[in-house]
């Protein structure tokens, strides 16, 4: 299994321009990125693929202004709300709404998803089988049977298996969080 | 941020549901950045060098990029119109 890399790692292969690096990076935050497009200022499908692709181009042209490697999720957060909320000033000002964007809503839901991407940070971390059993369960809504068919396993383990890698994912964030974790 | 602690098995599970994967196609777009970062340069260069592509630029940018053999993606177009407005 390989061993997965943090942020700041994975940042400094981009910078240092290494072939697999950009494809992981995108890999690793289109998730995020299209769910503050989504979730947290609900733009259209349509002006939120302008948004997702901007975000990229510019995260790919400016990845050298970064002040610390470790900020790209936040500097990547802000980059996307920023354009989300120039996207939704272009759309009023072609269809005027008497709906009007709440930032501590916006705020909320981001703060939920920073939540989130930790989780996934985690999921990441204790990797495959579960990561996959636990994505195609929560992040894709694939029934049981559907993941038991197509991973091979009894649809009746499913269930189980989901409750065993929710356990590992969350002694993987408690150790996380106590920052003791054993080498 | 959040107080991370005192994650359980539901509240692990709702927020993995927030984070679908974004679009296979937007994704892939996405990736290969790199390579139409490379194009806008030699496009870039050869405007630079021939006026009368330069022209062509301006008429039509897209059918212009296209008969250069490049794809016309969004950031292609969108990057050029920008350095062709700024000149």
């Amino acid at each position: 299994m390989p061993v997965e890399q943090t942020d700041a790692q994975l940042v400094s292969r981009c910078r240092a321009g290494e072939a697999d690096a950009w494809n992981e990076f995108v890999e690793r935050f289109s998730r995020y990125v299209y769910a503050i497009c989504g979730r947290g200022f609900r733009l259209a499908q349509q002006d939120a693929e302008d948004v997702f692709q901007e975000v990229f181009a510019r995260a790919y042209e400016r990845l050298h202004e970064l002040r610390s490697d470790d900020a790209v999720r936040p500097w990547l957060a802000q980059l996307t709300r920023r354009l989300c909320i120039d996207r939704l000033r272009l759309v009023a000002r072609d269809a005027p709404s008497d709906s009007e964007l709440d930032e501590r809503d916006v705020d909320d839901v981001l703060a939920t998803l920073d939540e989130a991407m930790t989780v996934r940070a985690a999921l990441d971390k204790v990797g495959d089988p579960c990561r996959e059993i636990l994505d195609r369960f929560f992040c894709r809504d694939e029934s049981y049977r559907m993941i038991g068919d197509l991973l091979d396993i009894p649809a009746g383990t499913i269930a189980s298996r989901i409750s065993r890698c929710l356990d590992k994912v969350r002694a993987e964030l408690d150790g996380r969080s106590q920052g003791s974790r054993p080498s | 941020m959040r107080e991370m602690n005192g994650f359980d098995e539901e509240r692990i599970g709702r927020l993995l549901r927030l984070l679908p994967p974004a679009p296979e196609g937007w994704v892939r777009a996405a990736q290969e950045l790199p390579a139409a970062r490379a194009a806008l340069d030699e496009l870039v260069a050869r405007a630079e060098r021939d006026a009368e592509f330069r022209l062509q630029l301006q008429a039509d940018l897209e059918r212009a990029v296209a008969a250069a053999g490049y794809d016309p993606s969004p950031f292609i177009v969108s990057r050029l119109r920008q350095l062709l407005e700024a000149v």
